[in-house]
Protein backbone atom coordinates (compact mmCIF):
# COMPACT_ATOMS: atom_id res chain seq x y z
CA UNK A 1 0.00 0.00 0.00
CA UNK A 2 1.08 3.51 -1.16
CA UNK A 3 0.62 6.40 1.59
CA UNK A 4 -0.44 9.37 -0.15
CA UNK A 5 0.35 12.09 1.93
CA UNK A 6 -2.96 14.49 2.42
CA UNK A 7 -1.79 18.09 3.34
CA UNK A 8 -4.08 19.79 1.12
CA UNK A 9 -2.09 19.81 -1.76
CA UNK A 10 -3.79 20.55 -5.21
CA UNK A 11 -2.80 17.74 -7.35
CA UNK A 12 -3.82 15.10 -3.93
CA UNK A 13 -6.84 13.86 -6.21
CA UNK A 14 -5.35 13.58 -9.73
CA UNK A 15 -2.15 11.53 -8.21
CA UNK A 16 -5.28 9.73 -6.50
CA UNK A 17 -6.87 9.12 -9.54
CA UNK A 18 -4.06 8.00 -11.29
CA UNK A 19 -3.24 5.24 -8.50
CA UNK A 20 -6.43 4.36 -9.03
CA UNK A 21 -6.81 3.81 -12.36
CA UNK A 22 -3.44 1.70 -12.72
CA UNK A 23 -4.60 -0.17 -9.84
CA UNK A 24 -2.15 0.17 -7.39
CA UNK A 25 -3.33 0.11 -3.83
CA UNK A 26 -2.95 3.24 -2.17
CA UNK A 27 -3.89 5.27 0.97
CA UNK A 28 -4.88 9.45 1.38
CA UNK A 29 -3.86 9.48 4.78
CA UNK A 30 -2.17 12.27 6.98
CA UNK A 31 -1.62 9.95 9.72
CA UNK A 32 1.92 9.36 10.89
CA UNK A 33 1.07 6.02 11.94
CA UNK A 34 -0.56 4.62 8.79
CA UNK A 35 3.00 6.43 7.00
CA UNK A 36 4.92 3.93 8.83
CA UNK A 37 2.72 0.89 7.85
CA UNK A 38 2.67 1.99 3.70
CA UNK A 39 5.49 0.41 1.78
CA UNK A 40 6.00 3.35 0.26
CA UNK A 41 4.99 7.24 0.57
CA UNK A 42 3.80 9.28 -2.33
CA UNK A 43 4.36 13.54 -1.63
CA UNK A 44 1.98 15.20 -4.02
CA UNK A 45 2.04 19.27 -4.23
CA UNK A 46 1.13 22.17 -6.11
CA UNK A 47 1.59 25.61 -4.22
CA UNK A 48 4.71 27.72 -2.33
CA UNK A 49 7.08 25.81 -0.78
CA UNK A 50 6.67 28.40 2.81
CA UNK A 51 2.61 27.30 2.58
CA UNK A 52 3.60 23.12 1.95
CA UNK A 53 6.29 23.21 5.05
CA UNK A 54 3.87 25.04 7.35
CA UNK A 55 1.52 22.34 6.58
CA UNK A 56 3.19 19.53 6.86
CA UNK A 57 4.58 21.25 9.89
CA UNK A 58 0.65 21.59 11.66
CA UNK A 59 0.46 18.23 10.74
CA UNK A 60 3.39 17.09 12.89
CA UNK A 61 4.66 15.05 9.55
CA UNK A 62 7.86 16.61 9.14
CA UNK A 63 9.96 14.46 11.19
CA UNK A 64 7.68 11.23 10.46
CA UNK A 65 8.53 11.91 6.28
CA UNK A 66 12.42 12.99 7.61
CA UNK A 67 13.11 9.58 8.37
CA UNK A 68 10.82 7.38 5.92
CA UNK A 69 12.57 9.07 2.88
CA UNK A 70 15.49 7.14 4.41
CA UNK A 71 13.73 3.75 5.46
CA UNK A 72 11.24 2.98 2.39
CA UNK A 73 10.47 4.29 -1.41
CA UNK A 74 9.16 8.33 -1.12
CA UNK A 75 7.95 10.07 -4.06
CA UNK A 76 7.73 13.67 -4.13
CA UNK A 77 5.67 15.28 -7.11
CA UNK A 78 6.55 18.75 -8.04
CA UNK A 79 6.28 20.65 -5.12
CA UNK A 80 6.64 17.52 -3.05
CA UNK A 81 9.90 17.00 -4.88
CA UNK A 82 11.07 20.77 -4.28
CA UNK A 83 10.32 20.25 -0.15
CA UNK A 84 12.99 16.85 -0.14
CA UNK A 85 15.61 19.30 -0.20
CA UNK A 86 17.23 21.36 2.40
CA UNK A 87 16.18 25.24 1.51
CA UNK A 88 13.72 26.55 -0.51
CA UNK A 89 13.83 30.75 -1.40
CA UNK A 90 10.13 31.16 -2.78
CA UNK A 91 9.22 34.34 -0.84
CA UNK A 92 11.57 33.67 1.66
CA UNK A 93 14.08 30.69 2.67
CA UNK A 94 12.59 28.29 4.10
CA UNK A 95 13.58 24.94 5.20
CA UNK A 96 12.78 21.75 3.69
CA UNK A 97 12.73 18.31 4.50
CA UNK A 98 16.41 17.88 3.85
CA UNK A 99 16.18 14.43 2.26
CA UNK A 100 17.87 15.56 -0.65
CA UNK A 101 21.03 17.94 -0.71
CA UNK A 102 20.72 21.25 -2.45
CA UNK A 103 18.09 23.94 -2.41
CA UNK A 104 15.24 25.20 -4.89
CA UNK A 105 15.62 29.15 -6.20
CA UNK A 106 13.79 30.80 -8.85
CA UNK A 107 13.36 29.11 -11.80
CA UNK A 108 16.08 31.06 -14.79
CA UNK A 109 14.96 30.55 -18.30
CA UNK A 110 16.50 33.88 -19.94
CA UNK A 111 13.78 34.93 -22.61
CA UNK A 112 11.66 31.96 -21.76
CA UNK A 113 8.32 32.62 -19.97
CA UNK A 114 7.70 31.52 -16.42
CA UNK A 115 6.56 29.06 -15.43
CA UNK A 116 7.71 26.73 -17.17
CA UNK A 117 4.85 25.61 -18.43
CA UNK A 118 3.83 22.09 -20.95
CA UNK A 119 5.41 19.07 -22.27
CA UNK A 120 9.00 18.87 -22.41
CA UNK A 121 11.41 16.30 -22.75
CA UNK A 122 13.20 14.31 -20.78
CA UNK A 123 16.81 13.69 -20.84
CA UNK A 124 17.54 10.54 -19.06
CA UNK A 125 21.47 11.04 -17.79
CA UNK A 126 21.63 8.48 -15.09
CA UNK A 127 19.70 4.49 -14.92
CA UNK A 128 16.87 4.79 -12.39
CA UNK A 129 14.18 2.39 -11.21
CA UNK A 130 11.48 5.23 -12.07
CA UNK A 131 12.75 5.06 -15.85
CA UNK A 132 12.67 2.12 -16.89
CA UNK A 133 10.86 0.77 -19.52
CA UNK A 134 10.42 4.47 -20.98
CA UNK A 135 9.40 5.70 -24.90
CA UNK A 136 12.62 6.88 -26.42
CA UNK A 137 11.48 10.80 -26.15
CA UNK A 138 10.10 10.43 -22.67
CA UNK A 139 7.59 13.64 -22.79
CA UNK A 140 6.49 14.97 -19.39
CA UNK A 141 4.10 17.33 -18.14
CA UNK A 142 5.40 20.13 -16.40
CA UNK A 143 4.13 23.65 -14.50
CA UNK A 144 6.09 25.59 -12.21
CA UNK A 145 8.07 28.94 -11.48
CA UNK A 146 11.33 27.35 -8.94
CA UNK A 147 13.62 24.92 -9.40
CA UNK A 148 15.32 22.27 -8.01
CA UNK A 149 19.46 22.73 -7.67
CA UNK A 150 20.80 19.40 -6.61
CA UNK A 151 23.85 17.61 -5.99
CA UNK A 152 25.15 16.45 -9.45
CA UNK A 153 24.97 12.81 -8.06
CA UNK A 154 21.13 12.74 -7.33
CA UNK A 155 20.50 13.73 -11.19
CA UNK A 156 18.80 11.38 -13.15
CA UNK A 157 16.87 13.67 -15.59
CA UNK A 158 16.77 16.97 -16.74
CA UNK A 159 14.56 18.78 -18.99
CA UNK A 160 15.72 21.34 -21.74
CA UNK A 161 14.19 25.02 -20.81
CA UNK A 162 16.47 28.05 -21.20
CA UNK A 163 19.35 25.71 -19.54
CA UNK A 164 19.38 21.89 -18.39
CA UNK A 165 15.98 22.00 -15.69
CA UNK A 166 16.28 19.16 -12.83
CA UNK A 167 12.91 17.34 -13.73
CA UNK A 168 13.89 13.37 -11.87
CA UNK A 169 16.49 13.38 -8.73
CA UNK A 170 17.00 9.94 -6.85
CA UNK A 171 19.25 9.94 -3.73
CA UNK A 172 20.30 6.18 -5.07
CA UNK A 173 18.41 4.90 -2.54
CA UNK A 174 14.93 4.90 -1.13
CA UNK A 175 14.30 9.14 -2.28
CA UNK A 176 13.00 10.14 -5.54
CA UNK A 177 11.84 13.58 -6.65
CA UNK A 178 9.80 14.38 -10.01
CA UNK A 179 9.23 18.19 -10.65
CA UNK A 180 6.94 17.11 -13.15
CA UNK A 181 3.68 15.75 -12.61
CA UNK A 182 3.39 12.33 -13.57
CA UNK A 183 -0.62 12.37 -13.10
CA UNK A 184 -0.08 14.46 -16.19
CA UNK A 185 1.89 12.93 -17.83
CA UNK A 186 -0.24 10.37 -20.07
CA UNK A 187 1.37 7.13 -20.39
CA UNK A 188 5.08 7.95 -19.78
CA UNK A 189 4.15 9.66 -16.33
CA UNK A 190 1.49 6.40 -15.77
CA UNK A 191 4.84 4.16 -16.67
CA UNK A 192 6.79 6.19 -13.63
CA UNK A 193 4.08 5.82 -11.04
CA UNK A 194 3.53 2.06 -11.87
CA UNK A 195 7.58 1.96 -11.63
CA UNK A 196 7.66 3.51 -8.27
CA UNK A 197 4.69 1.47 -6.98
CA UNK A 198 6.94 -1.83 -8.10
CA UNK A 199 9.81 -0.46 -5.60
CA UNK A 200 6.89 -0.53 -2.64
CA UNK A 201 5.61 -4.52 -3.54
CA UNK A 202 9.37 -5.18 -2.92
CA UNK A 203 10.28 -5.57 0.72
CA UNK A 204 12.73 -2.77 1.94
CA UNK A 205 16.06 -3.69 3.37
CA UNK A 206 15.88 -5.26 7.14
CA UNK A 207 12.13 -5.21 6.38
CA UNK A 208 10.68 -8.32 7.87
CA UNK A 209 7.28 -7.99 6.54
CA UNK A 210 6.05 -9.35 3.07
CA UNK A 211 5.37 -5.60 1.47
CA UNK A 212 2.42 -7.16 0.22
CA UNK A 213 -0.73 -4.76 0.13
CA UNK A 214 -2.79 -7.20 2.06
CA UNK A 215 -3.22 -4.95 5.16
CA UNK B 1 12.17 23.04 -25.61
CA UNK B 2 8.57 22.86 -24.62
CA UNK B 3 6.66 20.90 -27.19
CA UNK B 4 3.77 22.58 -29.08
CA UNK B 5 0.41 21.47 -27.94
CA UNK B 6 -2.03 19.86 -29.58
CA UNK B 7 -5.88 20.32 -28.33
CA UNK B 8 -8.80 19.38 -28.98
CA UNK B 9 -11.97 20.74 -27.94
CA UNK B 10 -15.81 19.69 -27.04
CA UNK B 11 -18.67 21.70 -27.45
CA UNK B 12 -20.73 19.79 -24.41
CA UNK B 13 -24.33 20.59 -23.17
CA UNK B 14 -26.28 18.85 -20.63
CA UNK B 15 -23.53 16.48 -20.04
CA UNK B 16 -22.87 15.22 -23.78
CA UNK B 17 -21.45 16.20 -26.82
CA UNK B 18 -22.85 18.24 -29.51
CA UNK B 19 -21.30 19.89 -32.15
CA UNK B 20 -23.27 22.33 -35.20
CA UNK B 21 -22.71 25.02 -36.92
CA UNK B 22 -23.20 28.51 -35.55
CA UNK B 23 -24.75 26.80 -32.29
CA UNK B 24 -28.38 26.24 -34.91
CA UNK B 25 -29.07 22.45 -35.66
CA UNK B 26 -27.43 21.19 -32.25
CA UNK B 27 -27.41 17.30 -32.15
CA UNK B 28 -26.40 15.22 -29.44
CA UNK B 29 -23.28 12.72 -31.20
CA UNK B 30 -21.90 11.70 -27.85
CA UNK B 31 -20.48 10.79 -24.76
CA UNK B 32 -17.63 13.46 -23.32
CA UNK B 33 -15.31 11.22 -21.32
CA UNK B 34 -15.94 8.62 -24.03
CA UNK B 35 -14.67 11.51 -26.74
CA UNK B 36 -11.82 12.53 -24.35
CA UNK B 37 -10.45 9.13 -24.04
CA UNK B 38 -10.30 8.48 -27.60
CA UNK B 39 -8.68 11.96 -28.35
CA UNK B 40 -6.42 11.08 -25.30
CA UNK B 41 -5.12 7.67 -27.21
CA UNK B 42 -4.98 9.88 -30.50
CA UNK B 43 -2.31 11.76 -28.65
CA UNK B 44 -3.73 15.35 -27.50
CA UNK B 45 -1.56 17.04 -25.38
CA UNK B 46 -4.17 19.03 -23.55
CA UNK B 47 -8.01 18.07 -23.73
CA UNK B 48 -10.60 21.39 -23.75
CA UNK B 49 -14.32 21.16 -22.58
CA UNK B 50 -16.65 23.89 -23.67
CA UNK B 51 -20.05 23.75 -21.49
CA UNK B 52 -22.79 25.50 -23.67
CA UNK B 53 -25.07 24.17 -21.29
CA UNK B 54 -27.83 27.01 -20.77
CA UNK B 55 -29.59 26.06 -17.89
CA UNK B 56 -28.05 26.56 -14.33
CA UNK B 57 -29.32 23.05 -13.61
CA UNK B 58 -27.27 21.35 -16.33
CA UNK B 59 -23.76 22.88 -14.45
CA UNK B 60 -23.60 20.06 -12.33
CA UNK B 61 -23.75 17.68 -15.08
CA UNK B 62 -20.48 19.39 -16.24
CA UNK B 63 -18.40 18.94 -13.07
CA UNK B 64 -19.40 15.10 -13.25
CA UNK B 65 -17.89 14.67 -16.71
CA UNK B 66 -14.84 16.26 -15.75
CA UNK B 67 -14.69 14.12 -12.57
CA UNK B 68 -15.09 10.84 -14.82
CA UNK B 69 -12.84 12.29 -17.19
CA UNK B 70 -10.06 12.72 -15.00
CA UNK B 71 -10.42 9.32 -13.53
CA UNK B 72 -9.16 7.79 -17.10
CA UNK B 73 -7.47 10.12 -18.96
CA UNK B 74 -4.02 11.37 -17.66
CA UNK B 75 -2.98 14.90 -19.29
CA UNK B 76 -4.47 18.25 -18.65
CA UNK B 77 -8.55 18.74 -18.53
CA UNK B 78 -9.14 22.70 -19.42
CA UNK B 79 -13.21 23.48 -19.27
CA UNK B 80 -14.77 26.73 -20.23
CA UNK B 81 -18.10 28.02 -20.35
CA UNK B 82 -20.41 29.76 -18.21
CA UNK B 83 -17.45 30.48 -15.65
CA UNK B 84 -18.68 33.36 -12.89
CA UNK B 85 -17.27 33.22 -10.13
CA UNK B 86 -14.19 31.96 -7.99
CA UNK B 87 -16.17 29.28 -6.44
CA UNK B 88 -17.02 28.34 -10.30
CA UNK B 89 -13.13 27.79 -10.45
CA UNK B 90 -12.78 25.69 -7.08
CA UNK B 91 -15.42 23.16 -8.57
CA UNK B 92 -14.29 22.35 -11.72
CA UNK B 93 -10.76 22.54 -10.67
CA UNK B 94 -11.95 19.94 -7.39
CA UNK B 95 -13.60 17.81 -9.87
CA UNK B 96 -9.92 17.50 -11.78
CA UNK B 97 -10.03 20.26 -14.22
CA UNK B 98 -6.55 21.87 -14.71
CA UNK B 99 -7.07 25.03 -15.69
CA UNK B 100 -10.47 26.55 -16.18
CA UNK B 101 -11.29 28.92 -19.03
CA UNK B 102 -13.26 32.28 -18.47
CA UNK B 103 -14.43 34.65 -21.71
CA UNK B 104 -17.49 36.76 -21.03
CA UNK B 105 -17.59 37.20 -17.17
CA UNK B 106 -14.20 38.21 -17.02
CA UNK B 107 -14.82 40.91 -19.66
CA UNK B 108 -17.83 42.08 -16.94
CA UNK B 109 -15.64 41.39 -13.98
CA UNK B 110 -11.88 41.92 -14.83
CA UNK B 111 -11.62 41.44 -11.22
CA UNK B 112 -12.13 37.88 -11.39
CA UNK B 113 -8.87 37.36 -13.67
CA UNK B 114 -7.02 38.48 -9.95
CA UNK B 115 -9.25 36.98 -7.96
CA UNK B 116 -8.93 33.43 -9.12
CA UNK B 117 -5.31 33.72 -10.46
CA UNK B 118 -4.26 34.63 -6.58
CA UNK B 119 -6.08 31.45 -4.95
CA UNK B 120 -5.33 28.84 -7.22
CA UNK B 121 -2.67 30.23 -9.23
CA UNK B 122 -2.17 32.16 -12.78
CA UNK B 123 -1.07 28.09 -14.13
CA UNK B 124 -4.84 27.40 -14.03
CA UNK B 125 -6.09 30.82 -15.29
CA UNK B 126 -7.12 30.73 -19.16
CA UNK B 127 -8.92 33.57 -20.75
CA UNK B 128 -10.50 32.98 -23.84
CA UNK B 129 -11.13 36.30 -26.47
CA UNK B 130 -13.08 36.33 -29.16
CA UNK B 131 -11.33 38.60 -32.12
CA UNK B 132 -12.55 40.02 -34.74
CA UNK B 133 -10.85 42.27 -36.96
CA UNK B 134 -12.06 45.75 -37.30
CA UNK B 135 -12.47 48.72 -40.22
CA UNK B 136 -9.29 50.43 -38.88
CA UNK B 137 -7.13 47.19 -38.65
CA UNK B 138 -7.23 46.51 -35.43
CA UNK B 139 -9.20 43.62 -33.58
CA UNK B 140 -12.30 43.65 -31.17
CA UNK B 141 -13.72 42.02 -28.49
CA UNK B 142 -16.58 40.22 -28.67
CA UNK B 143 -18.82 37.75 -26.94
CA UNK B 144 -21.96 35.48 -27.22
CA UNK B 145 -20.50 33.96 -30.72
CA UNK B 146 -19.29 36.88 -32.21
CA UNK B 147 -22.53 38.51 -31.66
CA UNK B 148 -22.27 41.42 -29.51
CA UNK B 149 -19.03 43.50 -29.54
CA UNK B 150 -17.76 45.02 -26.42
CA UNK B 151 -15.85 47.66 -27.77
CA UNK B 152 -12.86 46.29 -26.40
CA UNK B 153 -9.67 46.27 -28.15
CA UNK B 154 -8.43 42.54 -28.17
CA UNK B 155 -4.82 43.40 -28.07
CA UNK B 156 -5.42 46.09 -24.92
CA UNK B 157 -7.45 43.98 -23.68
CA UNK B 158 -5.04 40.70 -23.88
CA UNK B 159 -1.97 42.70 -22.38
CA UNK B 160 -4.72 43.49 -19.38
CA UNK B 161 -5.91 39.89 -18.48
CA UNK B 162 -1.85 39.27 -18.87
CA UNK B 163 -1.21 41.90 -15.85
CA UNK B 164 -4.65 40.50 -13.94
CA UNK B 165 -2.92 37.20 -13.65
CA UNK B 166 -3.73 35.18 -16.50
CA UNK B 167 -1.74 32.48 -17.46
CA UNK B 168 -2.72 31.60 -21.22
CA UNK B 169 -4.72 33.15 -23.37
CA UNK B 170 -7.05 31.18 -25.53
CA UNK B 171 -7.43 33.36 -28.90
CA UNK B 172 -10.12 32.46 -31.61
CA UNK B 173 -10.87 34.46 -34.50
CA UNK B 174 -14.19 34.70 -35.24
CA UNK B 175 -12.74 35.89 -39.23
CA UNK B 176 -11.09 32.24 -39.35
CA UNK B 177 -13.66 30.65 -37.35
CA UNK B 178 -15.28 27.93 -39.82
CA UNK B 179 -13.87 29.10 -42.76
CA UNK B 180 -11.42 26.14 -42.88
CA UNK B 181 -9.40 28.66 -44.69
CA UNK B 182 -6.18 28.83 -41.45
CA UNK B 183 -5.59 30.34 -38.57
CA UNK B 184 -5.90 33.90 -38.61
CA UNK B 185 -1.88 34.48 -38.67
CA UNK B 186 -1.85 38.30 -38.13
CA UNK B 187 -4.31 38.16 -34.96
CA UNK B 188 -2.27 35.32 -33.68
CA UNK B 189 0.99 37.24 -34.56
CA UNK B 190 -0.10 40.62 -33.04
CA UNK B 191 -1.01 38.53 -30.08
CA UNK B 192 2.12 36.60 -29.11
CA UNK B 193 3.86 39.76 -29.69
CA UNK B 194 1.82 41.61 -27.39
CA UNK B 195 2.05 39.32 -24.36
CA UNK B 196 4.71 36.92 -22.80
CA UNK B 197 2.02 34.13 -21.32
CA UNK B 198 1.03 31.50 -23.56
CA UNK B 199 -1.62 31.47 -26.40
CA UNK B 200 -3.09 28.92 -27.94
CA UNK B 201 -4.59 29.54 -31.44
CA UNK B 202 -8.20 28.55 -32.54
CA UNK B 203 -10.10 28.84 -35.26
CA UNK B 204 -10.26 28.30 -38.61
CA UNK B 205 -7.75 25.37 -39.44
CA UNK B 206 -8.94 23.13 -42.17
CA UNK B 207 -5.96 21.01 -43.50
CA UNK B 208 -2.09 19.91 -41.84
CA UNK B 209 -0.63 22.80 -43.49
CA UNK B 210 -2.11 25.20 -41.82
CA UNK B 211 -1.20 23.61 -37.89
CA UNK B 212 2.50 23.94 -39.53
CA UNK B 213 1.66 27.39 -40.45
CA UNK B 214 0.70 28.69 -37.15
CA UNK B 215 3.65 27.45 -35.18
CA UNK B 216 6.03 28.67 -38.18
CA UNK B 217 4.63 31.58 -38.46
CA UNK B 218 3.91 33.48 -35.14
CA UNK B 219 4.76 32.31 -31.91
CA UNK B 220 1.62 30.38 -30.80
CA UNK B 221 2.57 27.09 -28.18
CA UNK B 222 -0.50 25.30 -29.09
CA UNK B 223 -3.42 25.18 -31.50
CA UNK B 224 -6.94 24.23 -30.58
CA UNK B 225 -9.88 22.40 -33.03
CA UNK B 226 -13.21 21.05 -32.56
CA UNK B 227 -14.91 20.09 -35.60
CA UNK B 228 -11.88 19.20 -37.45
CA UNK B 229 -11.45 16.09 -35.06
CA UNK B 230 -14.89 15.75 -34.07
CA UNK B 231 -15.75 14.93 -37.44
CA UNK B 232 -12.44 13.03 -38.00
CA UNK B 233 -11.05 15.14 -41.04
CA UNK B 234 -8.00 14.49 -39.29
CA UNK B 235 -7.12 12.92 -36.40
CA UNK B 236 -4.60 14.23 -33.75
CA UNK B 237 -2.03 11.41 -34.43
CA UNK B 238 -1.85 12.98 -38.13
CA UNK B 239 -1.34 16.39 -37.18
CA UNK B 240 1.44 16.02 -34.66
CA UNK B 241 3.31 13.52 -37.72
CA UNK B 242 2.76 16.42 -39.99
CA UNK B 243 3.99 19.17 -37.46
CA UNK B 244 6.80 16.79 -36.51
CA UNK B 245 8.02 16.10 -40.12
CA UNK B 246 8.18 19.85 -40.71
CA UNK B 247 10.91 19.67 -37.88
CA UNK B 248 8.10 21.09 -34.93
CA UNK B 249 8.71 19.72 -31.96
CA UNK B 250 5.53 17.70 -30.57
CA UNK B 251 5.26 15.03 -28.08
CA UNK B 252 5.10 11.30 -29.03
Amino acid sequence: MIAVVDYGAGNLFSVANALEYLKIPYRVTEDPQELEWADGILLPGVGAFPDAMERLRQKNLVPVLRRLGKEKPFLGVCLGMQVLFEWGEEFSLTEGLGLLPGRVTKLQAQGLKIPHMGWNRLQVVRDCPLTWDLPEEPYVYFVHSYAAVPQQDDLVAWADYGGEVPALVWDGAYCYGAQFHPEKSGGVGLAILRNFADLCRKPAKNDTKNGGDDR
Amino acid sequence: MLAKRIIPCLDVRDGMVVKGVNFVGIKEVGDPVECAVAYNRQGADEICFLDITATHEGRGTMLDVVRKTAQQVFVPLTVGGGIRTVDDYRDLLRAGADKVSVNSAAIRNPALIRRAANKFGSQCVVVAVDAKRRSDGGWGVFINGGRIDTGLDALDWICRCERLGAGEILLTSMDADGTKQGFDLPLTDAVCHAVSIPVIASGGCGKLEDFSQVFRKTGADAALAASLFHYRELTVGQVKDHLRENGIPVRR
